[in-house]
């Protein structure tokens, strides 16, 4: 059939609607990717000529203004050691018990498991609210400390149904049946046979959840008081959103001018310092990204 | 020890270490998800920190009316709304639009090339986004302004103009996540038999013509409990974006229920309003999914549960 298909070759209609996807496509590529490019090239150039629309395809009058001062800028460097741990702490907490949870409710013959689903469930429809929750966090004396960053979104419960979905797909109720056979317990079967088999899940749990820490920027907003707690997105947001670089990174200029042009190189500058981790890390990640989208959309 | 045994407390005896891996994620949603639903209880009481929640007053229903008969509610029922429909109008149709496309690429190399760059956009955070919006949208330093002014138009002030406040909100978002929405459908796509197609072509159909009676009919389902998703979280806009893209001149469009929460609530201490206001708001959308839910189990076969 296909061999036929070689040999009369594309009709004309569907030249022009190959034609017409082609074209789209690489649309879609350009509008994706050109946007980051261009915060890339105009980290490294003469801002007046970037505000002048002049610097579109190569950098112009290169610069590595922005990242010297990006260097010796302080809080940046204790945005990211904080990002870095809240990250690192957060993502352990959240698979440890997301791991964990979804094993358990995927055993079908667990007692309570229809209530105990139900008791999660319920949670992806309803919530407390901001004040609410906000006084529970300050009632466990969390509010303030990296306690905040970490325990009020200690697990998805999102998350914990694909983890669900995939222990219940890929881990058959009658090896564990052996298990016990052989003498192992419930905890022994787990840790034992089912973590070693299960990397793929864990993968794709460690990064939704690193993603997520790394770009939360909510809870740091509204949890934390003191600079040095700051996460990295909360930095970012004075200087990139609220228009208020720290005059210390700018106040060795004359001009106003200058200084206001320096301050749009910077947020050029920080935009890269910011993403560039978890855009290197993409291309290695991005297979275990659309493995967890896919296990999380099949009906469960 | 056992594997079967008949009854159930042999059963809760047998599974003790399940129970023991449930344990931490059932403590955390009593206290951090469960605990917080308790005390929206303050939305009906006179709440004052002194007193705690159940020694102050209660207030019945007044704080729900208060913010029913305040003189913005109107405005910002209407931004919730209007601003989630307009997302949902762009961001659901989009994605699908994209992934038939993208499968009727013939290059493989390119299309697995098109697909990778498409979701890259999702993982750059909304305090990054939002600052790029701010660099690119400056009325006096961004590259779009400048482009305008070079075609002999007239600068905008994108971020500042409260009628512009919705489509450079949603069309970021698509940006953001049009690749990564898509990813399902594509798969869904993948999976219709490709005899079907050859049968077609047999009989002499079209590209256009296969993907308008094979494809769209095939990833129909997905499509269907997609929608119905998003339906019901018509009413959950999001805090961080509207709330990081907000400022003085645009906030006409841009107050929506979630930042007005965090403003009464958190800045103003206003803490039985704000909870008030959103319990109002909770309440609806989980109205709103169980409706949409019963409409579409009504309608056809598919549904969420």
């Amino acid at each position: 059939m296909a061999d036929r298909q070689k040999h009369i070759g594309r009709s004309r209609g569907d030249k022009v609607f190959d034609g017409i996807v082609m074209v789209l496509m690489i649309l879609v590529l350009f509008v994706c990717l050109y946007p980051l490019y261009f915060i890339l090239i105009a980290s490294v150039s003469d801002p007046y000529m970037v505000s002048a629309g002049k610097v579109l395809v190569i950098p112009k009058g290169i610069t590595f203004n922005a990242y010297e001062r990006i260097f010796h800028y302080q809080k940046i460097w204790m945005g990211y050691r904080n990002t870095i741990l809240y990250t690192t702490l957060g993502t352990a907490i959240n698979v440890a018990i997301t791991v964990t949870a979804g094993f358990a409710l995927s055993r079908k013959t667990l007692v309570g498991r229809r209530m105990i689903l139900m008791l999660f469930v319920f949670t992806m429809f309803f919530n407390g609210g901001m004040i609410p929750t906000y006084m529970v966090v300050k009632s466990l004396g969390l509010i303030n400390t990296i306690w905040a960053m970490v325990l009020p979104n200690a697990m998805s419960v999102w998350n914990l149904m694909i983890a669900r979905s995939f222990f219940e797909t890929t881990i058959p109720e009658d090896l564990r049946g052996a298990a016990f056979i052989d003498g192992a317990g419930n905890l022994t079967f787990f840790f034992q046979i089912v973590l070693p088999v299960s990397k793929a899940i864990v993968s794709v749990l460690v990064l939704f959840y690193a993603i997520a820490h790394w770009n939360a920027f909510f809870n740091a907003f509204i949890y934390l008081e003191s600079d040095r707690l700051y996460p990295l997105q909360v930095v970012l947001r004075d200087i990139l959103v609220s228009n208020q670089p720290d005059p210390s990174m700018i106040d060795d200029l004359a001009t106003l001018i200058e200084k206001q042009k320096t301050a749009e190189l910077l947020k050029y500058g920080l935009i890269v310092v910011a993403s560039v981790p978890v855009l290197v890390l993409y291309p290695f990640m991005q297979r275990y990204f659309v493995t967890g989208v896919m296990i999380g959309s099949i009906k469960g | 020890m056992k594997y079967r045994s008949g009854n159930w407390r042999g059963r809760i005896r047998r599974d003790a270490g399940l129970y023991l891996l449930l344990l931490p994620a059932v403590i955390y949603v009593l206290v951090f998800l469960y605990a917080p639903m308790g005390g929206v209880l303050i939305a009906f009481k006179d709440y004052t920190p002194t007193k705690g929640i159940w020694g102050s007053p209660w207030a019945g229903f007044k704080y729900f009316e208060k913010f029913l008969n305040a003189y913005n509610f109107k405005q910002i029922f209407f931004n919730t709304v209007s601003l989630s429909v307009y997302n949902l109008a762009a961001q659901f149709p989009i994605p699908i639009l994209f992934a038939l496309l993208l499968n009727q690429m013939r290059h493989k190399k390119f299309k697995q090339v098109v697909q990778t760059v498409s979701y890259a956009p999702h993982f750059i955070s909304t305090v990054v986004l939002v600052g790029m919006l701010n660099v690119f949208l400056s009325p006096s330093t961004g590259v779009v302004n400048a482009l305008i002014k070079v075609m002999g138009g007239e600068a905008v002030y994108f971020l500042g103009k409260a009628e512009l406040f919705r489509p450079v909100y949603v069309w970021s978002s698509v940006w953001q996540d049009m690749g990564r929405s898509a990813i399902i459908y594509i798969a869904a796509l993948t999976s219709i038999e490709q005899e079907l197609h050859e049968a077609a072509m047999v009989d002499g159909a079209s590209k256009f013509q296969r993907t308008l009676h094979i494809d769209i009919p095939g990833i129909m389902p997905t499509v269907v409990i997609m929608l119905i998703l998003n339906l019901g979280r018509i009413m959950t806009v999001g805090f961080e974006k509207a709330y990081l893209m907000q400022n003085t001149l645009n906030i006409t469009a841009s107050e929506i229920i979630s930042t007005y929460v965090y403003k009464v609530g958190l800045l103003n201490a206003q803490f039985s309003l704000s909870t008030a206001i959103g319990l109002f708001n909770s309440v609806i959308s989980c109205v709103l999914v169980i409706a949409v839910n019963t409409i579409a189990r009504r309608l056809g076969d598919t549904s969420l549960w």
